[in-house]
This record gives C-alpha cells, sequence and structure tokens, in this order.
C-alpha cells in the first residue's frame, strides 16, 4: 500500500510539471524558442489567482478565468516587446531575452507583492477519494489536476489537427520560410502560440498553488526547471510527451526520495533524464530527425 | 505610490540625522531573490529602531543604510564594500549564515565592528574578535530542542526532517541528531529535502508515520513547514510538531489555515503577541509602517539597533571616531554589558560573539502563542 | 581564395587576437594603478578577482559555445569542481607551501585537472547528443554536480584524507580538519587570489584559447560548427574535437572557480547553480558567439552594473533585467542595429 501511495503521490506530482510542460513544448513545438519565463507567467497567474479568491472572494473558477485572460495579455506584451524583434536573430539571443523576461517579471512581482509567502486557497478544496478504507487516497486536487491536464492536451490535439489556426502552427513548426510563401502570417501565428501558452500557464498556475500552496514571486522558477525537464523527458515539441515526462519525473522524483535517498534525490532524477536521453536522444516520443545533406 | 512617498520621507529623515553627525551603520541583507522575506524583515526592524532612536533626545544617533546581497556571499562581500564606500563606521554583517560568514572576514580584516542580526552558522563569528550575534547560534539550537524535548518527555521516537542544501537547517540537525541519545530521545526517521524538491513531503511523512515517530523536529524555515503541516493533516499524520526559530512567522502567512499549526511547539526568543510594553509597542509600529506583523528576523534587527545604542551611549563614543576605535570600544562593551530587548531579556554575549538569551518554549494554542510550562 | 586574400584573412584575424591581448594588458595595467593609489573605490576593488573568473569562464564556454556550436546549461558546474578542489587543494598545502602565490598556482592547476576529468566523464555521454538535448543534459550534470557537492564530506587527519557522502562519517582523529562539509561547504578559506593572478590566469586562458582556435584541431571545430555532416564526410573524427574542446573548456573553468574561490571566505554548492550558469551564457551570447573580447567585457559589464544600481535600492534588480533586455534587444534586432550604426559617426563607409 505504502507503494501505492507513493505512486499517486508521484502522479500528483508528476500532474503539475505536466501541465507546466504542455506550455513549455507547446511554445518549442512552434516557435522553436525555450522561454524560459514561462515558470514565471505561472507565478503571474498564481498570484491573480490568489488575489481574484482570496482579497475579491470570487469564485475561485471565475478567479482562473481572470487569471487565464491576465496572462494571455500579459504573454502577448511580452512576445510583442521582447521577442517578436528577435524573430530573426539567432535562438540564443531569444534564449537570454526570455531570462531577462523572467528577472523582469520576478521582480515585478516582488515590489508588487512584496517577498512574504502566500498561502494560496484551494480551488477545490483539500478533501480526497479515499480507496480501500482509507489506505489509498487521492486528494481532489490531483484529480483535478489529470483532468485538466487530459483536457488541455486533447483541446490542444484537436485545436492543432483540426483548426485552420492550428495548421498554420504545425505549418510554422515545419518551416517558416515555406509557411509565409504559402500565405501565412507567421508573425502572428506564433504570438497566437504565446497567448495560448500563457493561458494555459495560469491554469497551471492555479493548480500547482492548489496542490502546494505557499506562493512567492520565485514559486515558478524551479517548477518550471523542471517542468522544462519534463517535456524534453517526454520529447519537446510533442504534446503527448510533455504529459508523459511530466507524469514519469513526479514518479521518478518521489520513489527516488523513498526508496534511493531523500538527499540525492534530484541527481537520481537527473541521472534518469540523462540515462533516457543517451537510449532515445529524442526524448520518450519526441520525433528523430534526420539531418539531409 | 504610498511606498515610494515612505520611502522618499524615510530619505529624508535620514539625510535630516546626517547633518547632526550621526554613526553611520550599515549592513547586508537579501532585498531580492528567494531569501527576500528575511532581509526585508531585518532591515524593516534595523529602520524602525533607528528612527525611534533619532526621535529620542539622546547623544546616539543613526544613519542606517541597508545593501541587497540577494542571499550570495559574493554579492555581500560588494554590497559590504558598497557600504564601506559610503563611510560606514559599525555594520549589522549580514542578514544570512553564507553570506555574513563572508562579510564576517572583511568585517575581521577591516577592523569595522559587527553585530548580525540573524546569522546563527557558527562559522559566522568562529575566530572573529569583532563579530557578534543576536540570534542563538545553530548548534545551541539543536542541543537545546533535544534536551527541551528529553527533559519535558515529549516524545521518545522522534523524526527528523531537514533542508540538505541550507547551512541553517543543517546546523541544527547536526546537534540535535548528535545530543538526542543523550536526553533519551530515539531518532526513528531521518530525511531531508532541498530547493528543487520542497513541494512534495509525503516520502518524508510517510517515512516518520510508518516508522512510530511521535515528534517530528523541523529545523527549518516556516514556509516548508506550512506545506509539510498541510500534507501531514491531509494524509491524517498528527505527531507532535516541534520547530526552532525559523519557525517563527507561520501565523502570519496571509492566508495561512492556523488549525495547521494548533499545538506545534517551537524555540523561540520573539514572540509578536507578548504583552509586554516594548514588544506591543514594536509590533504596533512594524504593523503601521509596513502593514505585516514582524517576525524574528524583523525583531533582531530591531534589537540590534538599540543594542548598539545601547552600548554606544555607554561607551561615550562619538560619531567623528573611526570605525577601529569605535570597533575597540564595541568588543569592551559587548563583551560586558547587558541587553534587554524585544528577543529576550537579560542577553549577554560571550567572547565568542555567541549570544546567551533563554529560548522561549512556545505552543500554539487556537492561533495564537502561548508559553509552554 | 588568392594567396593575397588569404594573407589579408590572417591578419585581420591575427590583429583581432592581439587587440585581444592589448585590452586586456591596458585593462590591468589601468586597474592596478588605480587600485594600489587607492584611486579605486573599495566595491571596485572588491570586483577585481571575481571579474577576471567571470572573464576567464566566459572565454572557456566560447570555446564551447561560440567555437563547437553547442549550448552548455551547466558550465557552472565545473567552476564548482574546480572551487572545491583547488580550495581543499590550498587547504592541505596550507603547511607545506608558505608562500601563498605558489600554493594559489597548485590549487588551480590541481583545480583544472578535476575539472577536466569531470568534462570527460560527462562529454562521453553529452557529447552523443545534439542541440536542445546536449543542451538539458549540460543542465542536469550541473544539478548532479551541485547535489553530490552537497552531500559530501571531506577531511584530514594524521591518517590521511577521510571522505564521505551523505552524512559525516569521516570520523577524524582527533586534531583532523574537516575540511568540506557538505551542505555548510568549506569555511574559513584563506583569502589569496589577487588580482595579478586573476590577470594571469586570463592571459593563460586566452593563449590557450587562441592557439586551439587557430590550430588544425581549431579549424575542425568550427568545420563541426558549420556543417557537421559535411565535416563527417571529409573524415573529421568528431567525437574526438568535440571532446577536446569540451575538456578544455572545462579545465579553464575548473581554474577560474578556484581563482574565484580563493577570493571569498567561503563557499558553497548552491552558489554554482543553474542561475550562475545562465548567467556565463549571458556574457558568452553579449559579447557575441566567438568573440573572446566580447565575452570579457561582457563578463565586466554585467558584474559592475548591478553594483552601479544600488542607487535604485529596491528597483535595482528591475532595472537590471531592463537593461539586459534592452541590451540584448540592440545587438540583436537589425532595425535596432541599423539605427545605432547610424548614430555612431566613426562608422566605416560600406563598399
Amino acid at each position: 500500500m505504502t507503494f501505492l501511495n507513493f505512486f499517486i503521490s508521484g502522479i500528483s506530482l508528476g500532474s503539475i510539471y505536466a501541465i507546466i510542460a504542455l506550455g513549455y513544448t507547446m511554445v518549442y513545438g512552434i516557435a522553436k524558442m525555450l522561454n524560459f519565463a514561462h515558470g514565471d507567467v505561472i507565478m503571474v497567474g498564481a498570484y491573480v489567482c490568489f488575489y481574484a479568491v482570496a482579497r475579491y472572494e470570487l469564485n475561485p473558477f471565475l478567479g482562473v478565468v481572470i487569471a487565464m485572460i491576465v496572462c494571455t495579455i500579459l504573454g502577448m506584451i511580452v512576445e510583442r516587446l521582447a521577442y517578436k524583434p528577435l524573430r530573426q536573430a539567432p535562438s540564443l539571443a531569444v534564449l537570454i531575452t526570455a531570462i531577462g523576461m523572467s528577472y523582469f517579471l520576478q521582480n515585478t512581482a516582488l515590489l508588487l507583492w512584496s517577498s512574504n509567502p502566500k498561502v494560496f486557497p484551494s480551488i477545490v478544496g483539500r478533501g480526497a477519494f479515499k480507496l480501500f478504507d482509507g489506505e489509498l487516497s487521492i486528494s481532489h486536487i490531483t484529480a483535478l489536476t489529470i483532468i485538466a491536464c487530459l483536457v488541455i492536451m486533447a483541446v490542444l490535439t484537436l485545436f492543432i489537427s483540426k483548426t485552420k489556426m492550428g495548421k498554420a502552427m504545425r505549418a510554422c513548426s515545419e518551416d517558416k520560410g515555406a509557411a509565409q510563401l504559402m500565405g501565412i502570417n507567421v508573425n502572428a501565428t506564433i504570438s497566437m502560440t504565446f497567448a495560448i501558452g500563457s493561458g494555459l500557464a495560469a491554469v497551471a498556475g492555479a493548480l500547482l498553488c492548489s496542490a502546494y500552496p505557499t506562493l512567492m514571486p520565485t514559486t515558478g522558477s524551479l517548477p518550471g526547471i523542471k517542468a522544462f525537464t519534463a517535456a524534453v523527458f517526454g520529447g519537446i515539441g510533442s504534446i503527448p510527451g510533455a504529459f508523459l515526462g511530466g507524469l514519469m519525473l513526479g514518479v521518478i522524483e518521489i520513489f527516488a526520495k523513498a526508496y534511493i535517498s531523500s538527499q540525492l534525490s534530484d541527481a537520481v532524477v537527473f541521472g534518469v533524464l540523462i540515462v533516457v536521453l543517451l537510449v532515445k536522444p529524442a526524448g520518450l516520443l519526441g520525433k528523430m530527425t534526420q539531418e539531409k545533406v | 505610490m504610498k511606498k515610494i512617498l515612505v520611502c522618499a520621507l524615510l530619505v529624508l529623515a535620514m539625510s535630516a540625522t546626517a547633518f547632526g553627525a550621526a554613526f553611520k551603520i550599515g549592513g547586508t541583507g537579501p532585498l531580492t531573490g528567494g531569501a527576500a522575506i528575511y532581509g526585508t524583515a531585518a532591515m524593516r526592524g534595523a529602520q524602525i529602531a533607528a528612527e525611534e532612536i533619532n526621535a529620542m533626545n539622546i547623544d546616539v544617533k543613526f544613519d542606517l543604510r541597508y545593501e541587497d546581497d540577494t542571499h550570495d556571499a559574493e554579492k555581500a562581500v560588494n554590497a559590504y564594500n558598497a557600504l564601506k564606500d559610503w563611510g560606514m563606521q559599525i555594520s549589522l554583517g549580514s542578514v544570512t549564515s553564507k553570506p555574513a560568514e563572508a562579510t564576517a572576514a572583511e568585517n575581521f580584516a577591516d577592523r569595522i565592528f559587527a553585530l548580525t542580526p540573524s546569522a546563527s552558522s557558527a562559522a559566522v563569528t568562529e575566530g572573529k574578535d569583532n563579530v557578534f550575534q543576536m540570534c542563538f547560534v545553530d548548534p545551541n539550537q539543536g542541543t537545546a530542542s533535544a534536551q527541551y524535548i528529553g527533559e519535558k518527555k515529549l516524545a521518545k521516537k522522534v523524526a527528523v526532517i531537514w533542508k540538505n542544501d541550507d547551512v541553517y537547517s543543517k546546523g541544527v540537525r547536526d546537534t540535535f541528531v548528535e545530543n538526542a541519545g543523550k536526553h533519551g530521545l530515539e531518532i526513528v526517521s531521518e530525511t531531508a529535502f532541498a530547493d528543487g524538491n520542497d513541494t512534495d513531503f509525503s516520502v518524508q511523512l510517510t517515512d516518520a508515520k510508518n516508522k512510530g515517530a511521535e515528534l517530528v523536529f523541523l529545523p527549518m524555515y516556516y514556509q516548508p513547514a506550512s506545506l509539510i503541516l498541510a500534507q501531514a493533516q491531509a494524509m491524517g499524520y498528527a505527531p507532535k510538531w516541534f520547530g526552532i526559530d525559523g519557525m517563527d512567522g507561520i501565523l502570519t502567512m496571509e492566508g495561512f489555515d492556523k488549525s495547521l499549526a494548533e499545538g506545534v511547539m517551537l524555540l523561540t526568543p520573539f514572540n509578536a503577541d507578548a504583552k509586554d510594553e516594548k514588544t506591543q509597542k514594536f509590533v504596533k509600529k512594524y504593523q503601521e509602517k509596513f502593514g505585516e506583523i514582524p517576525n524574528q528576523f524583523a525583531a533582531d534587527g530591531y534589537d540590534c539597533v538599540y543594542a548598539y545604542c545601547q552600548a554606544l551611549t555607554q561607551a561615550k563614543a562619538t560619531p567623528d571616531m573611526s570605525a577601529e576605535d569605535l570597533c575597540g570600544k564595541m568588543i569592551e562593551q559587548f563583551t560586558t554589558m547587558t541587553f534587554n530587548g524585544v528577543t529576550g531579556d537579560n542577553v549577554r554575549w560571550m567572547k565568542n560573539g555567541e549570544v546567551t538569551k533563554d529560548p522561549k518554549g512556545m505552543v500554539i494554542k487556537n492561533g495564537a502563542y502561548v508559553g509552554l510550562d | 581564395m588568392t594567396m593575397r586574400r588569404l594573407i589579408n584573412l590572417k591578419r585581420a584575424e591575427a590583429r583581432k587576437i592581439y587587440l585581444t591581448y592589448a585590452v586586456v594588458i591596458v585593462a590591468y595595467i589601468v586597474c592596478q594603478v588605480m587600485s594600489s593609489t587607492k584611486f579605486l573605490s573599495s566595491s571596485m576593488r572588491g570586483m577585481l578577482v571575481p571579474i577576471c573568473a567571470y572573464m576567464v569562464m566566459a572565454v572557456s564556454l566560447n570555446l564551447v559555445v561560440g567555437i563547437l556550436g553547442e549550448l552548455s546549461l551547466g558550465h557552472a558546474g565545473f567552476m564548482s569542481v574546480g572551487a572545491f578542489s583547488g580550495v581543499a587543494t590550498a587547504i592541505l598545502l596550507q603547511g607545506v607551501i608558505p608562500f601563498a602565490p605558489v600554493r594559489l598556482a597548485i590549487a588551480m592547476i590541481v583545480a583544472a585537472i578535476f575539472a577536466a576529468f569531470a568534462g570527460f566523464i560527462i562529454g562521453i555521454p553529452v557529447l552523443r547528443l545534439k542541440g536542445d538535448y546536449l543542451a538539458i543534459v549540460t543542465l542536469a550534470f550541473g544539478e548532479i554536480i551541485k547535489s553530490i557537492l552537497n552531500n559530501f564530506y571531506m577531511g584530514i587527519d594524521s591518517q590521511g584524507i577521510q571522505m564521505s557522502m551523505l552524512s559525516d562519517t569521516t570520523r577524524l582523529l582527533p586534531g583532523g580538519k574537516l575540511i568540506i562539509r557538505g551542505p555548510m561547504g568549506i569555511s574559513g578559506i584563506q583569502k589569496i587570489a589577487t588580482f595579478p593572478a586573476g590577470a594571469i590566469l586570463l592571459i593563460i586562458a586566452l593563449m590557450i584559447v587562441f592557439n586551439l582556435v587557430n590550430s588544425r584541431s581549431g579549424r575542425a571545430f568550427m568545420a563541426i560548427r558549420d556543417d557537421r555532416i559535411a565535416a563527417e564526410s571529409i573524415g573529421l573524427d568528431i567525437t574526438k574535437y568535440k571532446m577536446m574542446a569540451f575538456v578544455m573548456s572545462a579545465a579553464l573553468a575548473g581554474a577560474a572557480g578556484a581563482l574565484f574561490a580563493m577570493n571569498y571566505s567561503t563557499i558553497v554548492a548552491n552558489k554554482f547553480d543553474f542561475n550562475t550558469s545562465i548567467l556565463i551564457l549571458v556574457f558568452v551570447v553579449l559579447g557575441g558567439q566567438g568573440n573572446m573580447l566580447g565575452g570579457i567585457i561582457a563578463a565586466a559589464v554585467l558584474t559592475i552594473l548591478p553594483e552601479k544600481l544600488r542607487s535604485f535600492s529596491e528597483y535595482r534588480m528591475l532595472l537590471y533585467a531592463i537593461v539586459l533586455i534592452v541590451m540584448m534587444l540592440a545587438t540583436n534586432n537589425a532595425e535596432i542595429k541599423e539605427f545605432l550604426s547610424r548614430l555612431n559617426p566613426f562608422r566605416r563607409k560600406e563598399a
């Protein structure tokens, strides 16, 4: 039973990584950029949600919607000001700008909301489903996160494969130049990708802080890096890969703590990541691109 | 906007005192980054004390300046040097332990006296005759906790959860584990966490629960502790909880469900709910000014400035003295004087810079501290 | 390509190299004179050694990112290995070699060897990967090194060096001394790093990198960067060259780490985290990939900048972030670049 409980803890942690990783992987897949500010957009989303729910006592779901709107707008502004001027620049320049943006968001949050940790009100309460006479429990927030992950995954997959915008996104991801020739507005498509990614970040923020309820200006940065790892683990650019990578990373982290050493769990997690990448160099579900001469 | 106004007023108030020949007193602490809460609190506590003293009708006046060190030894030395360029005469060291170790070495080399509010590792004062601490040194907290739990017979089987990449947590954990056996405690479970994995504590709690720990010792700050308490409740584990001074502040977190902390015991020198006049005055001022209840760091910062005020008055020091002269006088005063502040009465210092004051055993009842015993 | 153009090309290349040396040496002399005549503030004086260390880090990472064309997000890990092995060496030699500069030099060499070894071990798996996957694996290794050092204990007593992992089980005999203390790192370090030593290390690093770049191997590196498949098809041993650059870069980072650590009385593994790796990457990218002088200048500017922003108190790091973003935009956006170059009165007329 202990094993199963650990497994469930791993899934709950992993589902949080997964939902953050979805945002990372989507932006990467289409804009081919590592948006290191993603974790900080999550933090902003969580703060907006916190103020909506705790201060203005709105319905938690309304709070999430407000956070989504704010984050979508924020994502579009960030993209317009910092990333769009660098469309032609080398990818490393964009990476560094994203890091600058991450510092910017963290420090703005510090000035606006102070460094005092806030305790996030859970959006679904702290209850749990009890199975086997209470031997096994799955908290509501875990269930919600997994459902949210699956819904988002399904919607994203449908959106990308069925809609016109989605097709444009796929075209941009394959070949920006050719997409442009086919009359696709590449700039608008990439902006759209950021808007969707940032909206997802708000949902991720609300779920992250509901599951692990302390909120600080630096809340997003470490889970952000872990989620980025998860996205690579599953094969960056692949939406089901992000989901699978996130869950596996969570489970591995908990098992490493439980059965190897709580002190060395990070080393074990990253060690497993390295081994996986050596066996499957493009991640679990990533496409191996064959380079042409 | 309000904040900016307050800052502007503060600057005005301070520059005004600068003309009246004030002691230049400087400190470094994390004002940005993940540890910003500690630095900001200590700075604000010190600011209130400096303002109060400057408004008093006494000879000692302070010109206080805090610089950001982002909880990093390298930046702390930079901040210290910036303060030196400004003309700092006496120093408040650094707020957190590792940066304080680095600046303490500079204090020692430059002969600038330092009294750190909250840097509690033993290495901060080790081998330096002019570096003193306002807070308990970590090893003492570990020893005192083990002794307290043993003597009060709170538990026999004890679990420890500590932070594996933190000097503070490690320092307390080491002496606690070392001394546990002496006081009849058996450590049945010992687990750790670190910066990257400080969200999920199910493994640590399950281990403690399965091994039958009656009490869980938490040598850490209140932010991870709040997560531990919440997760323990969710899994239906209700041991006794025992924290150290870093646990102080847990009740003031915005949105925290105080019932989670019901029955948590902690050793802390400061209690924002204390009924004595000094504490109440400080807490009221702090709340008015910053809109928050001060934690232990703020109280330490506040006491540091008052301790300096007392020492400087007794030594009949004047602001035109050099840092080195002041250093000699301060060493003389701090090794002989007794100080009463918000973090304790009859505070005395040993020659090695460590403080001796009584940690107060507190227990949280109905969302407030109540003195143990 | 005519003979003449070849010579010209070489001259342009050589001019760049001599310019780099000249700038470094002149800057060193100016700072040294200003420092000894007390013209330099304490704040600036205190930053001389770390700036040198960061410059060496920038040069070292430039070898991987700029010349070899692979992204590394874990470079601080090598700095960390160097810092810990270097400082431990210096402490062990304290009684044996009383003359500090020699001790520092030996410590830096030992640090370079340890870091090079770490680079080799890490290079075996890492260099099989490409692009962002390589980047994430270097990040992972950086984190693993941090995690291991946070759990590593080493001490010395009359029976020699004792080591342990996870908890302190070294059981030192009386009179023994615990040097590396897990999460508490190393305390009580003698500050023997000096500005001249830093400048010498920087010059040595530049000499090594320039010699490497302008040798047969250097041309191989750039061939691999520009077209891996073409390079492979003409028979270049990709793995060998990649490994060479990676190990060399790690060794330099290790020496820089030792220099850096011995400028402070204390060092912890957490200092060398992902953020530090990123900081060094910022130096390289801002200075221009493959441009050693650019990286060196960026390292100096970005280390001094946050100190100069202190007067803005709580808005300091916010301004730093804005300046960083603006600098990236200004150096990488074609329109802004064009606008700036129009402002520059000395710009060369394009043919």
